[in-house]
C-alpha cells in the first residue's frame, strides 16, 4: 500500500564526488539552486563543461534548503516582471528538462490586501503584470475564499482582508528536488560538483580573476561566477569590492503532516506571514526577516510568535496544528529589494546576489540569465537592469513598492 | 489483564473512561493514553504513512516515533504521541494513519505567555536535574526547574521508587523556597541567545472536559536565566533488523516504566534484546513481575553480576546472539534468532514482547541549539557534549547527568551538585554541593556493542519495498533507503536526511537519527565524528501554533491605536479606516430623506461641499509628531529636511521633506518653531514610528556631536483642523482672546490661545487649499475642545469629515500623499516641488542622489492631473496609463499609474492624480487609462485643479 503522502524516490545516482583538478574554464562559487541551475546551463546552452561548483558546505545547504518554495512572478516593475517570468516559463518545462520529479505545483498565489493602500498597489500591480503578459487578476474577499477556503475573510478581525492579487500559474516545487534535479544534470555534462570547498581567496592580475583559493588547495580558472547569497559580501571584499548587500536572517517553519486543507499559497504583507501546505502534508509558513545583520542561520524567537498570530488570524483551524521544526537562511538585501546579476569592475568576476527573500523562485531564470552573462562577457537582456552600476546611476527598480501608508 | 493490582504512580481508585478507535476503555489517574492503552491489551495503535504497516507503542516519552494519535475529545488535535498524553476522563482519541486532522471549528481554548527571570535555570527535574536545583536553591539564588513531566524524578519514575523519598523531600524544599519556581508538564523547547530558553507549560490538557474556560490551557514561558544547566536525560535508541516495526516491540526502558511507573505488565513472553547492561534491570524486573523473559545479547562476555541475576530470577540468556526479524500482523508474536556476527543457527522464539536497546543518546537538543559543540564517543555510540560553555559574565549553559553521558545513578547526583556549583561560582556565588542521598552500587559500568542495524550484506545496491528494516518508522524509511542514499553519491548526513526524509517526522529523527548516520558511516567506511550530526533546532518536542500565537489574536493581534476624540466619532456615525494601527473616521453618513444611511460618494460630497463653501473639521490627531529639542535642533532638520529648517522663526511654520538616502520622498509634514531650541514635526500617520526610527538613527550613529533630543509626542496632542471660507468665524468664536485677521495672524504661522480655557497652538496651514485652522490641545482635552469648536460652528453649519474628504480635497489642490502618490521611487522634483529642495544648503540626507545620471533623466515620471474624457468615470487607483490605447501586442509600453482618483464637486466631475513618464511635457495630452482590460481615455493636466493661484487660503 502507497499511502498519499508519498513523493516520488529520488534517483539512484546523483552525483560523482570528484577532486577539484587544478584549473577549469569556469569556476562557480555556491552550489546552492543558483550556483548548480549557472553550471547546468553553462553546459546545456553554451557548451562550456569544464567547469567546477565549489560549495562550502554541502550541496544545496544554503537558502536552497531553507527557503519556503514559493513560486510566482507577479512583480510590479517590467524588468522584474521580465526576469521572473522568464524562470517561470523554465518552471513550467523543468520537470521534463531535468528528467527529475521537482513537484511543481501551479496551484496558485494568493497576495492579501488588509487596507486601502494595500488594494491601490494591488490593483496596480495586476495591471501592470497584464499589461506585461503576466497572469494576475484582482479578487475580492469573497473571491479569496472561493480559492481558499479556509482563509477567515470575517470584517471583524484586526485587519480584515479586502481582497487578493492572484497568479494561478505561480505555485510551489520541492526544493532539494530541484536543487539535486540541476546538480544531476550538471554532474552529467562533466561539471565537477565539489563540496567541503571553502573559497579563502580570489586571485586577481591586472584587473582581471585567475584563480581562487579554496580549502581544498588551489584552482586556476578562466572565470569566476560568484552565486553565494548572504556571503556574496564576504567573497567580493576579498577582492576589495563593497557590495550594497546587508545580510540578515530569514527563518521559516514546518509542522507535522496534516490531511490536505490548503491548496493554494496566501502571503500577506501586512499580516505579515505565508503558507502553504507542502505535497506530503505539512504547513510550510515563513514571515519577515530578522531585523539585525548576521551571519548566523538562526533567528529571534518573537519573530515566530508574531508569525503564529498572524497565521491565526487568517488561518484559525491550525490554532492546533504543531511546529515541528524552525530554522533560518541569510538572505542577502539590497537597498531596492531587486537582485545585482551582471559583471564586475574586475574581469571575468561576475556577480549574482542580492535576491533577498525572492531567490528561490528565480532559480531557472537567473541560473539561464547568468549563465548567459559569463559565457558572453555580457549581461542577457533579462539581467542587464539588475547591473551593480545602478546604485551609482540610480537607475534602481525599486520593488519594495509603497512602504508607508497614508495621512 | 496486564495491569498489575499493585504497584506503580496510579490511582486505582479512580476509573476514567475513555475511548480509542471508537472502542470504551478504562484506565486511571497517572496514566498516559499509551498506559492505559497497554493496560488494556492494546498494543496497535497507529498506522504507517507510506506502507499502511501495523504501528504499536515504542517508548514512553516524548522521543516514541510510532504511537500517534489525533485527539478528537474535548477538542479536536493532530498528531500527539499517545506517550505524551495524561489520560483524562472522556478522552476520545483515534490511530493516525501518517497526517493529522484539524478541526474544522475554531479552538475556544486560550493561551498565554510569561516571562520570568532566574540566577540559574535546570531543565530537567531527574537525579541531577534536583540535585543542581537544590544546590542552587540552598545559595539563596533564584531558580526556576522546569520539568516535562507532571511529577519530579525524571528517569528514576521509570524505576521501583528509587530514591522516592528523596524526590519528595527535594520537591518539598523547593516549593518552599520563595526564591526557586518549580514548573512541572513544562517541556524547555528552544535555547536563544543569551539564555533565554522557552518552554511549554500545558496547564491544563489533563484535565480534559474538566479544564476551567478562564485558565490559559497552555502557556509559554520565556526564561531568562543568568545560568543555564540542562540535565536533560537521554533517549534510548534501539537497534534496526527486520520487521522491527510491528506493534510489541518497545525500547527495553520503555517496558520496564510501563512496569514501574504505570503498573502494566505489557507481555507476559519478553524477549530482551539488547547490545549493552542497562536493559537487564528491565529484563529481571520483568520477570520478577511474572513474565517469562529472555534476553538476547550478541556480547559474550556477561557481567557476572547481570548473568547471576538472570539465574536468579529464572530468566534465559543467549549471549553471542542477535535479533534478525519477527513475525506477527498487529503484534509481534515471536521473534527470528541467530548467532552474531555470523548469521548462521538461526532459531525462531515465541513472544508477545520484544524489548529492545542499543545504547542511550543524551538528550543534547538544547545544547546544540545554544552553539554547543559535540563530540562524538566512539565507546558510547553518540555524540556528547564537549563540556559546557560556562562563562563569567556572559550566560553558562552546563550539561550534567546522563546529558553529558554520565551512566551511573551517583554519577548523576554529584555531577547536577558539582554543575549548580560551578555555575554559581560564574555568578559569582560561593557555594557547597548539597550531599546526594545514599544510593546502593552501580551495576551498569561498562559501555555496551555499540551496534546500529544488526548485521546485514552491506551494499549499496539500493533496496526495494520489501525492505522491512526501519530506521525512521514514521517516515517509513529503511536501512535501504539509507544505503540507496550513499549509493546515489551523497556524502552528508544532511542529504542523507533529505534523500530518505530520516529525521524530519514529528519526533524529529531522537530515536532515527543516530542510527541513519550509523549505517552511513559503516556504508561508506568513514569515522562517525566526520560525519557529525544533522542540526538539532528548535522546538525540541512539537508545540501548538495557538500556544505561539498566545493572546495577540482577534482584536489584539495588534494594537488599535484611537485618538481622545474617537468616542464622538463613534456617536457621531463614522466609518472607520485602519491607517496604520489608528482607526481614522473614513466618513460620517448621515441619514438620507428615505431613511438609509448616505454611502460613502454621497457623504464626501456633502463633508467636500461643506470645507469649501462654509467650513467642516477633521480629527487629524493621529499625525506623527515629534518633539526635537536642543541647541543644534535647527542644525539637525537641515541635514534631514530638503529645503531650511534652522531659518524657520520662533512663531512660524514650514512645510518640508524629508528623503532617503536614495534621494526618494521618505515623508513630508510640517515643522513648527517653539522656541530657539525646540521644534514640533509632523509626519504622515502611518509613518510616525519609522520616521522617528530615522531621526533617531541619524541622531546617535551619523551625527552624534548634535545636541538634539528626539520625543514622540503623537498622542499627546490631539490636533483638529477647522477648514472652510467660515472656520474664521469659529475659530474667533471659541478663541475671543485670538486676532484671527490675517494681517494678526497669517498663513504658515501660529498662535497660543486659549479655546473654551484650554491652551491651545493654533496654526494657519492648509491640506485643502481653503482657509484653515489647526487647532493642537493636549490630548486630554481633545474631546472637550473638539465638541467647543463643533459647538462654536453650529450657526455655520460645521460638518465633520473624514479621511476620504480630506484626501479629495487635498488631491483637488494637486497636494501628494505620501505613500499613495509617491511609492519609493518619487523624488520632490518629480513631484513639481523643487521649490522644497535648498540649493543653498552644503548637504543634506538625499542630496547627492540627486545629482545621479537617472535623475537628472528628463523622462522622468512627473505627477499630473487627468481628467477623463467622459467626467462622469471615475478612474481606478492603480490603473496604468498608457500612450496607445491598442494592447493585443504585449507586453505593453506602461507610461506610469494612477495613484488617486475622485470625484469632485468643486470640479463637476471625476479627475486623477498620475505619476507619468515626462508627465509635464505631456500636459494637454490624451493618454489611456488601462484597467482590468477597459480603456479609459483621459487628458493630462498639470497636478493643480482647483484655486491654483492660491486664492482662497487666506479666505
Amino acid at each position: 500500500m502507497t499511502g498519499s503522502t508519498a513523493v516520488p524516490q529520488h534517483p539512484e545516482f546523483l552525483w560523482r564526488n570528484p577532486e577539484p583538478k587544478p584549473s577549469y574554464d569556469v569556476v562557480v562559487v555556491g552550489g546552492g539552486g543558483h550556483g548548480l541551475a549557472t553550471a547546468y546551463y553553462l553546459a546545456k546552452n553554451h557548451g562550456i563543461t569544464n567547469v567546477a561548483v565549489l560549495e562550502k558546505g554541502w550541496l544545496a545547504g544554503g537558502n536552497m534548503a531553507r527557503n519556503t518554495t514559493i513560486i510566482r512572478s507577479n512583480y510590479l516593475w517590467d524588468e522584474s516582471s521580465a526576469i521572473y517570468e522568464h524562470s517561470l516559463k523554465l518552471w513550467e518545462g523543468l520537470e521534463e528538462d531535468l528528467g527529475y520529479p521537482i513537484l511543481f505545483s501551479q496551484r496558485g498565489v494568493l497576495n492579501l490586501a488588509h487596507s486601502l493602500q494595500d488594494v491601490r498597489d494591488s490593483v496596480r500591480r495586476v495591471n501592470a503584470n497584464r499589461l506585461n503578459g503576466v497572469d494576475a487578476e484582482w479578487v475580492d474577499a469573497a473571491g479569496v475564499k472561493e480559492i481558499c477556503p479556509i482563509v477567515n475573510i470575517s470584517p471583524d478581525v484586526r485587519y480584515p482582508v479586502l481582497g487578493a492579487t492572484y497568479q494561478p500559474r505561480g505555485g510551489i516545487a520541492k526544493h532539494d528536488y530541484v536543487a539535486w534535479g540541476f546538480a544531476r544534470r550538471a554532474d552529467e555534462l562533466g561539471i565537477d560538483l565539489i563540496q567541503n570547498c571553502a573559497v579563502t581567496g580570489l586571485d586577481v592580475i591586472g584587473g582581471k580573476v585567475v584563480g581562487v583559493r579554496t580549502t581544498r588547495g588551489d584552482i586556476a580558472t578562466g572565470k569566476v561566477a560568484l552565486a553565494a547569497a548572504g556571503h556574496s559580501s564576504v567573497l567580493a571584499s576579498m577582492v576589495g569590492l563593497r557590495l550594497p548587500i546587508q545580510s540578515h536572517p530569514l527563518q521559516a517553519l514546518v509542522s507535522e503532516l496534516l490531511e490536505p486543507v490548503h491548496p493554494t499559497v496566501v502571503m500577506s504583507n501586512a499580516v505579515h506571514v505565508y503558507v502553504s501546505q507542502a505535497h506530503k502534508g505539512e504547513l510550510v509558513m515563513g514571515a519577515g526577516i530578522d531585523s539585525f545583520n548576521g551571519y548566523g542561520q538562526r533567528g529571534a524567537f518573537h519573530i515566530i510568535e508574531r508569525q503564529m498570530s498572524a497565521a491565526l488570524e487568517l488561518f484559525p483551524i491550525f490554532a492546533r496544528a504543531h511546529l515541528l521544526r524552525t530554522w533560518a537562511g541569510v538572505v542577502d538585501t539590497t537597498p531596492d529589494a531587486s537582485p545585482i546579476v551582471g559583471l564586475t569592475p574586475i574581469e571575468n568576476l561576475y556577480l549574482n546576489c542580492g535576491w533577498g527573500t525572492g531567490g528561490f523562485k528565480a532559480t531557472p531564470g537567473v541560473g539561464w540569465c547568468f549563465a548567459h552573462t559569463v559565457a558572453h562577457d555580457k549581461p542577457h537582456p533579462y539581467n542587464a537592469p539588475f547591473a551593480l552600476e545602478r546604485f551609482t546611476s540610480g537607475a534602481l527598480v525599486d520593488e519594495h513598492g509603497a512602504a508607508a501608508v497614508a495621512h | 489483564m496486564t495491569r498489575l493490582t499493585t504497584g506503580g504512580l496510579i490511582d486505582r481508585t479512580t476509573v476514567l473512561s475513555f475511548s480509542f478507535d471508537g472502542r470504551p476503555y478504562a484506565g486511571h489517574p497517572g496514566d498516559t493514553l499509551a498506559s492505559a492503552l497497554l493496560a488494556n491489551g492494546v498494543h496497535r495503535v497507529a498506522t504507517s504513512v507510506n506502507r499502511g504497516r501495523p504501528r504499536g507503542i515504542m517508548a514512553a516519552g516524548v522521543e516514541e516515533a510510532s504511537a500517534l494519535v489525533q485527539l478528537e475529545a474535548p477538542f479536536p488535535e493532530p498528531m500527539l504521541s499517545a506517550t505524551t498524553i495524561e489520560l483524562y476522563e472522556g478522552l476520545v482519541a483515534r490511530g493516525l494513519p501518517g497526517r493529522g486532522k484539524l478541526a474544522d471549528r475554531p479552538d475556544p481554548a486560550r493561551y498565554d505567555a510569561i516571562h520570568a527571570h532566574c540566577d540559574v535555570l535546570v531543565v530537567g527535574a531527574g537525579p541531577a536535574g534536583l540535585m543542581a536545583a537544590l544546590t542552587a536553591a540552598r545559595a539563596g539564588s533564584r531558580v526556576v526547574l522546569v520539568d516535562e513531566q507532571p511529577m519530579v524524578g525524571g528517569s528514576l519514575l521509570g524505576t521501583r521508587g528509587e530514591l522516592s523519598d528523596w524526590t519528595a523531600t527535594v520537591l518539598a524544599e523547593l516549593t518552599s523556597t520563595p526564591e526557586v519556581l518549580v514548573l512541572s508538564r513544562t517541556t524547555a523547547f528552544g535555547y536563544y541567545d543569551d539564555g533565554f530558553v522557552l518552554a511549554l507549560q500545558k496547564r491544563t490538557d489533563h484535565l480534559g472536559a474538566a479544564a476551567p474556560d478562564n485558565a490559559a490551557r497552555q502557556r509559554i514561558w520565556r526564561l531568562r536565566a543568568k545560568q543555564v544547566i540542562l540535565a536533560t536525560g537521554a533517549h534510548e535508541r534501539p537497534v534496526v533488523f527486520a520487521d522491527n516495526d510491528r506493534p510489541g516491540v518497545m525500547l527495553a526502558q520503555a517496558g520496564r516504566t510501563y512496569l514501574n511507573r504505570y503498573g502494566v505488565l505489557a507481555g507476559n513472553r519478553i524477549l530482551v534484546f539488547t547490545t549493552n547492561d542497562s536493559a537487564y534491570v528491565a529484563a529481571v524486573e520483568l520477570a520478577e513481575a511474572g513474565a517469562e523473559v529472555t534476553v538476547v545479547d550478541p556480547r559474550t562476555d556477561l557481567a557476572p553480576f547481570w548473568a547471576a541475576e538472570c539465574a536468579r530470577v529464572g530468566i534465559a540468556v543467549r549471549p553471542g546472539h542477535m535479533v534478525t526479524g519477527t513475525t506477527g500482523e498487529e503484534r509481534v508474536t515471536g521473534v527470528h534468532l541467530a548467532a552474531y556476527p555470523s548469521g548462521g543457527a538461526s532459531a525462531t522464539v515465541h513472544c508477545d514482547l520484544l524489548l529492545v536497546s542499543g545504547g542511550w543518546n543524551p538528550t543534547v537538543h538544547l545544547f546544540s541549539q545554544a552553539r554547543g559543540k559535540l563530540e562524538y564517543d566512539a565507546e558510547l555510540g553518540a555524540f556528547l557534549p564537549v563540556a559546557g560553555l560556562p562563562g563569567a559574565g556572559v550566560v553558562g549553559v552546563r550539561v550534567t547527568g546522563a546529558a553529558a553521558g554520565t551512566v551511573s545513578l551517583a554519577g548523576c547526583l554529584a555531577g547536577g551538585a558539582a554543575e549548580a556549583v560551578a555555575a554559581l561560582r560564574d555568578l559569582g556565588v560561593a557555594a557547597q554541593p548539597v550531599a546526594p542521598p545514599p544510593v546502593g552500587t552501580d551495576r551498569v559500568e561498562r559501555a555496551g556493542l555499540v551496534l546500529w542495524t544488526v548485521p546485514v550484506e552491506i551494499s549499496l545496491d539500493g533496496s526495494d519495498l520489501s525492505d522491512t528494516r526501519f530506521v525512521d518508522l514514521q517516515r517509513d524509511a529503511t536501512v535501504g533507503d539509507v544505503l540507496r542514499a550513499a549509493g546515489a553519491g551523497l556524502r552528508s548526513v544532511e542529504h542523507v536526511k533529505r534523500y530518505t526524509t530520516i529525521g524530519t517526522a514529528h519526533d524529529q529523527g531522537k530515536t532515527s537519527g543516530l542510527i541513519a548516520s550509523g549505517i552511513m558511516a559503516d556504508a561508506l567506511g568513514v569515522d562517525m565524528a566526520a560525519l557529525g550530526t544533522t542540526t538539532y533546532r528548535p522546538p525540541y518536542a512539537s508545540v501548538s501554533f495557538a500556544a505561539l500565537a498566545g493572546r495577540d489574536r482577534g482584536a489584539i493581534f495588534d494594537p488599535v491605536r484611537v485618538t481622545a476624540i474617537h468616542s464622538w466619532h463613534i456617536e457621531h456615525g463614522a466609518q472607520f479606516e485602519d491607517v496604520g494601527q489608528w482607526k481614522r473616521p473614513l466618513c460620517y453618513p448621515r441619514r438620507t430623506a428615505f431613511g438609509g444611511l448616505e454611502d460613502l460618494p454621497a457623504a464626501v460630497a456633502r463633508e467636500t461641499r461643506a470645507a469649501r463653501t462654509g467650513v467642516a473639521m477633521l480629527d487629524a490627531s493621529t499625525l506623527g509628531k515629534i518633539n526635537v529639542q536642543g541647541v543644534d535642533a535647527g542644525e539637525f532638520l537641515d541635514r534631514i529636511y530638503t529645503n531650511i529648517i534652522s531659518t524657520l522663526k520662533p512663531g512660524f511654520v514650514r512645510y518640508a521633506v524629508m528623503c532617503g538616502m536614495d534621494g526618494m520622498i521618505l515623508d513630508d509634514g510640517t515643522v513648527m518653531r517653539v522656541s530657539d531650541t525646540e521644534f514640533v514635526l509632523t509626519t504622515t500617520t502611518g509613518n510616525a514610528a519609522k520616521v522617528l526610527d530615522w531621526l533617531e538613527e541619524f541622531a546617535q550613529t551619523e551625527w552624534p556631536d548634535l545636541r538634539v533630543h528626539l520625543t514622540s509626542v503623537t498622542e499627546q496632542w490631539a490636533t483638529i483642523p477647522v477648514v472652510g471660507p467660515l472656520s474664521r468665524q469659529v475659530i474667533a468664536a471659541v478663541a475671543p482672546a485670538l486676532d484671527v485677521s490675517n494681517e494678526a495672524f497669517g498663513f504658515m504661522t501660529w498662535r497660543s490661545a486659549e479655546i473654551a480655557g484650554i491652551e491651545a497652538r493654533i496654526c494657519r496651514i492648509s491640506f485643502s487649499g481653503e482657509l484653515a485652522y489647526e487647532v493642537n490641545v493636549p490630548s486630554w482635552y481633545g474631546i472637550a475642545v473638539w465638541q467647543a469648536v463643533f459647538d462654536a460652528g453650529q450657526p455655520y453649519g460645521i460638518t465633520p469629515y473624514g479621511t476620504e474628504t480630506m484626501h479629495v480635497l487635498r488631491a483637488e489642490k494637486g497636494y501628494p500623499i505620501i505613500g499613495q502618490d509617491t511609492d519609493g521611487t518619487v523624488t520632490p522634483q518629480d513631484l513639481g516641488m523643487s521649490w522644497v529642495v535648498s540649493k543653498k544648503k552644503l548637504d543634506f540626507v538625499g542630496k547627492r542622489s540627486f545629482s545621479r545620471a537617472e535623475n537628472l533623466r528628463p523622462d522622468r515620471k512627473h505627477l499630473v492631473g487627468l481628467l477623463p474624457v467622459d467626467r462622469s468615470v471615475l478612474l481606478a487607483e492603480g490603473a496604468q496609463v498608457i500612450a496607445d490605447p491598442d494592447v493585443s501586442q504585449l507586453p505593453v509600453v506602461m507610461l506610469g499609474h494612477v495613484t488617486s482618483s475622485y470625484r469632485s464637486v468643486a470640479l463637476g466631475g471625476t479627475f486623477g492624480l498620475a505619476l507619468v513618464r515626462s508627465g509635464r511635457d505631456r500636459i494637454g495630452e490624451r493618454l489611456f487609462a488601462w484597467q482590468d482590460g477597459e480603456v479609459v481615455p483621459v487628458m493630462v493636466t498639470g497636478p493643480v485643479l482647483y484655486d491654483e493661484e492660491g486664492a482662497r487660503r487666506d479666505g
